[in-house]
C-alpha cells in the first residue's frame, strides 16, 4: 500500500473522470459555442456557421462605440487592479498583524461586498455618486469596482500570509533593516504570488462587472459589458459574439498567466 | 582563512542591569531583576529549562522584546530603548530565518547593503564570511537547496559579516540532529576563537553549555541562579537547582539549613563502614542497578533515608559489588558542595 502511494499519485477512477468531464462540458460549452459563432458570415447567429468570415470582428474594431467601451473597460480594469491591490495588500497585512479591538468586525466589513447582492451595492453607489457627481466618470467606475475587488485581494494575500514565517522580518531588523526596508525587500517579495493573483482577480472583477456599470453609465462613457448588454437589448447582431469571444480570451489569459509564470519559475 | 580577508572585530562588553520583563496576564515575571556582566570577547551561555527567561533576556538584548525595567548597555552606551536595526548586534535563530527568496550570497550581503558598504567590499567580505563557515561553493544556491546544517552556517555568516558588536544565538543547534549538532558546535567554538567577538549563546543543553562557554549563567524561574565557569558551576554549585541541572548529583541532608551535594565520580564504595578512610564522610546504601554506559558504569544507589543517587566508575575497573548488596558510600569533604536547603519542597 505505502509503496504505490509513494510511487505515483493514484489515478482517479473512470466513473469520476466521466463525471468531471460532463460537469466541465456543461460549464464551458455555452462559453465556447460563442467563439465559432463569432466567425460566422451570416446576418444572424448560427452554430455551427454555414460560412466563415471575420466580418463581425471588422464590425467590432471599426465601431467607435465598441472601441470607446473597450478603452473605458481597459482603463477601469487596470486602475481598479492597481488601487484594489494597494488597498488590499495593506489591509491584509494590517488584519494579519494588528492586535486591535474590532479587528474581526473590520475584516467582515471589508469582505462584505462579496456577500451583499450586487444590485443593492449598485443602487447605493448610484445614489451616493449622484451627489458626488461621479456618475459617468472613469473615477466613478474605478472607485465602485475597487470596492468589489478589494475582498479578492485580501483573500489571496491572507492566504500567502498564512504560510509565512515572520521570523525573517525580525532577522532582517537585527541585520540593520528599517521597517520600510523590511517591507520592501522581504515582506512584499515573499507575498508576491498572493499579490499577483490578487491583482489579476481585481482586474477581472472590474472587466466583467455589469450591474454597477449599468447604473453609472452615460451615453458618453460606458464599459464593454454594458455596451454588450445594450447591443443585445436594442439590436441582435453577431458583433456581440466577437466581443464575447475577445472577453473570454482576455480573462482566461489573465487568470492563467500567473500560474504559467509560477510553473516556469519553479521548473528553472 | 587568510588573515587579510577574515572578518575581525574589536570586542565589546555587555552590561545587563536589573532587567525585568512582565508579560500582562502572567502570574510571575518572565525575567526578574537580572544583572549580568559579559566581558569583551567572552563566550557566555544562558542555560536553563524552557520558561526560565533565558530566551526572553536574549530577545531584550536584541531589541525584539521591550524591557519592563532595567537597562542594557554595550560599552557603556544604553541600547535598551533603541530599535533592533540600530543596535548593531548579530542574531542567529533556531529556525535559521534565512530569506527564502534570496541566494546565499544575497542573504549574506543583506546586512552590508543596509550599511551602505561599497559594492567591491561587499563581494570580498561575503566571500570571506562564506569561507569562514566553509560554504564558499554554495554562494549561488537558494536556502531551500541547502541542508539544515548548511542553512545555519549561512545564518552564522550573515550574522558576523558586518562585524557586529556581539553575536547572539538562540538555541542555534536545536533544530539539527545529533551528528550535525556536534559538528556545528565545534564550528561555533572555532569561529569564536578566530573572530574574538563577544558571543551570547542560549541553550537548554548542558553539554553545549559546558563545552562551549567561558562562563555560564544558569537561569531558573526568570532569575539567574549562578554565574561562573563550567568548572565552577560543576564543582561548586551554589544552589541545589544548579547542582541538579548540570550533571548528576548525590544530595545528602546535612545539619541546619544546608544540604550537601557530591558528584557521582567523587563517591567511593566500601563493603563496610570500617573501610572508610579517615576524615571522610559516609552513608549506607543499597545498589539498585549497574548500567554500562560506553566508557563507564553508572551504579545506582538507594541510601538508608530512601533517596536515590549514583556512582560513576570507569569501564575496566573492578566493580565493588553487585545489585542488591549493601555498601557504604564515602566522600572527602573537599569534594562536597553545601547549598541552601530549598524551602518546604525538600523533604529529607
Amino acid at each position: 500500500m505505502p509503496s504505490t502511494r509513494a510511487g505515483r499519485p493514484r489515478s482517479i477512477g473512470w466513473g469520476l473522470r466521466l463525471w468531471v468531464t460532463a460537469v466541465a462540458v456543461l460549464l464551458l460549452a455555452p462559453t465556447l459555442v460563442v467563439i465559432p459563432m463569432s466567425f460566422g458570415a451570416g446576418q444572424t447567429f448560427a452554430f455551427p456557421p454555414k460560412e466563415w468570415s471575420l466580418r463581425w470582428y471588422e464590425e467590432f474594431f471599426s465601431s467607435p462605440q465598441w472601441m470607446s467601451s473597450v478603452v473605458t473597460s481597459a482603463q477601469a480594469a487596470l486602475l481598479t487592479g492597481v488601487l484594489a491591490t494597494v488597498i488590499g495588500v495593506a489591509a491584509a497585512i494590517g488584519l494579519d498583524r494588528g492586535r486591535f479591538p474590532g479587528r474581526e468586525l473590520l475584516r467582515s466589513a471589508m469582505m462584505a461586498p462579496m456577500i451583499v447582492p450586487g444590485i443593492v451595492v449598485a443602487v447605493a453607489i448610484y445614489g451616493t455618486f449622484l451627489r458626488w457627481h461621479l456618475n459617468g466618470t472613469l473615477l466613478g467606475f474605478v472607485l465602485a469596482h475597487t470596492v468589489l475587488a478589494v475582498p479578492f485581494v485580501i483573500t489571496s494575500v491572507s492566504t500567502s500570509l498564512a504560510g509565512y514565517d515572520s521570523t525573517v522580518e525580525v532577522a532582517a531588523a537585527s541585520l540593520g533593516a528599517s521597517g520600510w526596508t523590511v517591507l520592501r525587500r522581504i515582506t512584499l517579495p515573499l507575498l508576491m504570488p498572493g499579490i499577483a493573483s490578487g491583482f489579476v482577480f481585481a482586474f477581472v472583477t472590474s472587466l466583467d462587472e455589469v450591474v454597477i456599470a449599468l447604473f453609472l453609465q452615460t451615453p458618453e462613457i460606458r464599459t464593454l459589458p454594458v455596451q454588450m448588454y445594450d447591443s443585445i437589448t436594442l439590436e441582435i447582431d453577431p458583433t456581440i459574439a466577437a466581443a464575447s469571444s475577445l472577453i473570454v480570451v482576455v480573462t482566461t489569459v489573465a487568470l492563467l498567466l500567473p500560474q504559467l509564470v509560477r510553473r516556469r519559475r519553479s521548473e528553472s | 582563512m587568510r588573515p587579510s580577508t577574515a572578518p575581525t572585530s574589536t570586542s565589546h562588553g555587555i552590561r545587563i542591569s536589573g532587567v525585568s520583563k512582565v508579560f500582562p496576564g502572567l502570574p510571575r515575571p518572565a525575567v526578574d531583576d537580572v544583572t549580568l556582566d559579559v566581558a569583551p570577547g567572552e563566550f557566555m551561555t544562558f542555560l536553563g529549562p524552557s520558561g526560565s527567561g533565558k530566551t526572553t533576556t536574549l530577545s531584550m538584548i536584541a531589541g525584539f522584546t521591550p524591557l519592563t525595567a532595567g537597562s542594557i548597555c554595550v560599552d557603556g552606551e544604553d541600547i535598551s530603548r533603541l530599535k533592533p536595526h540600530k543596535r548593531d548586534l548579530g542574531v542567529v535563530f533556531q529556525q535559521y530565518a534565512l530569506f527564502p527568496h534570496l541566494t546565499v550570497t544575497k542573504n549574506v550581503a543583506f546586512p552590508l547593503q543596509q550599511r551602505a558598504v561599497p559594492r567591491a567590499d561587499v563581494e570580498a567580505r561575503v566571500r570571506a564570511a562564506l569561507e569562514l563557515v566553509g560554504l564558499a561553493d554554495f554562494a549561488d544556491r537558494l536556502p531551500r537547496q541547502l541542508s539544515g546544517g548548511q542553512q545555519q552556517r549561512v545564518a552564522l555568516a550573515r550574522a558576523v559579516v558586518y562585524q557586529p558588536r556581539a553575536l547572539l544565538m538562540d538555541e542555534p543547534l536545536g533544530a539539527l540532529d545529533k551528528k550535525l549538532r556536534d559538528q556545528l558546535r565545534r564550528e561555533i567554538a572555532r569561529m569564536h576563537r578566530e573572530l574574538g567577538m563577544t558571543f551570547l549563546f542560549v541553550t537548554h543543553d548542558q553539554e553545549e553549555a559546558l563545552t562551549l562557554s567561558d562562563r555560564i549563567a544558569v537561569f531558573n524561574n526568570g532569575r539567574v541562579e549562578q554565574v561562573g565557569t563550567p568548572n565552577e558551576l560543576y564543582e561548586r554549585p551554589s544552589t541545589l537547582f544548579v547542582a541538579q541541572f548540570l550533571g548528576e548529583s548525590n544530595v545528602f541532608a546535612d545539619d541546619g539549613a544546608e544540604v550537601v551535594v557530591v558528584r557521582p565520580e567523587r563517591l567511593e564504595l566500601h563493603a563496610e563502614p570500617g573501610a572508610v578512610p579517615d576524615g571522610c564522610r559516609h552513608r549506607k546504601a543499597v545498589i539498585t542497578d549497574i548500567v554500562y554506559v560506553g566508557n563507564h558504569h553508572r551504579i545506582g544507589l538507594r541510601f538508608a533515608d530512601g533517596t536515590e543517587g549514583s556512582v560513576m566508575r570507569l569501564a575496566g575497573t573492578a566493580l565493588p559489588a553487585a545489585p542488591g548488596e549493601s555498601v557504604v558510600a564515602s566522600w572527602s569533604p573537599r569534594h562536597q558542595a553545601a547549598v541552601p536547603r530549598p524551602a518546604a519542597t525538600w523533604g529529607v
